[in-house]
């Protein structure tokens, strides 16, 4: 309370003030990275490719928010609110993940329909019989 | 006794002072509308994650395409956005660290810079999606030489699509709640909640291009 009421009528800050040198850190982190994502590209490490694009986003995505985004100095609240729709959309893609593959439906989307054709009357055949 | 007499949030105060908000101390109205503009900033999230989700079930089926059709895809325009962005962001967040000082310049300045980086994106977005145009390279045309990347082309022209809109929206952000009244010297140590929120705007379209750059143009 004490904190809060000194906050409302003295004259410093109501938030946590990051030096722009602290920023300019970040900048140049987040520039290596980048340059750091277009080289590991180039290079064909086969599935790992997208792995490690991914693992670097997700590095340069945490630096966003910890820093630009003010992150590091909010409270556990805000991080609730922050982490929520991470969580929410890996459920989502490892949901799908887990259903769709396992189908019996080896070209979707209606794709290549002369290719499906030899495999798919197998099954429905049957059960009409 | 009318609503103007008494409004809820009551803007009429001397610049650098927090509106007058009933019942509501200035730490809490900070902490409330920080809060709320982070549940937004959720919703935006999950809004491109069902893209992101259909991109991942797409490239599992057409894997082959995804690779192909990624390569022709502008490397050079897409690098050169992406640090673009970076910088943009980072101006931006130097922008909330000026108000935070009571540097109203500041905000102009950065806030500022952050907008013409914002406008330098479009026009090589632009300039990206006219190429594509002029190969034909436009998903579901019958007729196009290109028709076999339709899945992967779909995706691009909606991700950057929607994420060129959000730069829109965003320049729009920054103007109307940072620099205008920046530029009238509203800011100061004890007001400056435009200004994070509108940034946090705008680092938000950053992080989405962060995910959207290695997936588009480099991994496909």
């Amino acid at each position: 309370m004490a904190h809060s009421q000194s906050h409302s009528h003295g004259h410093e800050e109501i938030g946590h003030v990051v030096p722009e040198s602290t920023f300019l850190k970040v900048l140049i982190a987040l520039l290596v990275l980048t340059v750091i994502t277009v080289l590991a590209a180039k290079v064909d490490m086969g599935k790992w490719n997208i792995v490690g694009a991914l693992v670097i986003a997700s590095i340069k995505a945490s630096l966003v928010i910890a820093i630009f985004m003010h992150g590091k100095y909010e409270n556990k609240i805000i991080w609730t609110y922050i982490l929520i729709p991470f969580i929410l959309l890996a459920i989502m893609i490892g949901g799908v993940f887990t259903d769709d593959p396992f189908r019996d439906h080896p070209q979707p989307f209606g794709a290549q329909a002369e290719q499906a054709a030899p495999a798919a009357p197998a099954a429905p055949a049957a059960a009409h019989h | 006794m009318s609503a103007v007499a008494h409004p809820i949030v009551d803007h009429n105060v001397p610049p650098g002072e927090p509106p007058h908000i009933h019942h509501m101390d200035t730490t809490t109205a900070y902490g409330a509308a920080k809060l709320g503009m982070w549940l937004f900033l959720g919703t935006e999230i999950l809004l491109f994650a069902v893209m992101f989700c259909s991109f991942a079930i797409m490239r599992y089926y057409h894997l082959g395409e995804f690779h192909d059709a990624s390569k022709h895809l502008n490397l050079w325009a897409g690098g050169f956005n992406t640090i673009v962005l970076l910088i943009s962001s980072f101006t931006a967040a130097v922008a909330v660290t000026k108000a935070q000082k009571g540097d109203n310049a500041g905000v102009v300045k950065n806030f500022g810079f952050s907008l013409v980086c914002g406008l330098i994106f479009l026009c090589v977005k632009g300039y990206e999606y006219s190429e594509k145009a002029r190969h034909g390279m436009f998903p579901f045309v019958w007729n196009s030489d290109f028709y076999h990347y339709k899945n992967f082309l779909g995706l691009y022209f909606c991700m950057s699509g929607l994420h060129a809109l959000h730069v829109i929206i965003g320049m729009a952000l920054l103007y109307w709640y940072g620099i205008r009244p920046a530029m009238r010297g509203r800011f100061s140590g004890k007001y400056y909640t435009p200004v994070e929120l509108g940034a946090l705007y705008w680092h938000l379209v950053d992080l989405i291009w962060i995910y959207l750059f290695p997936l588009l143009y480099l991994v496909g």
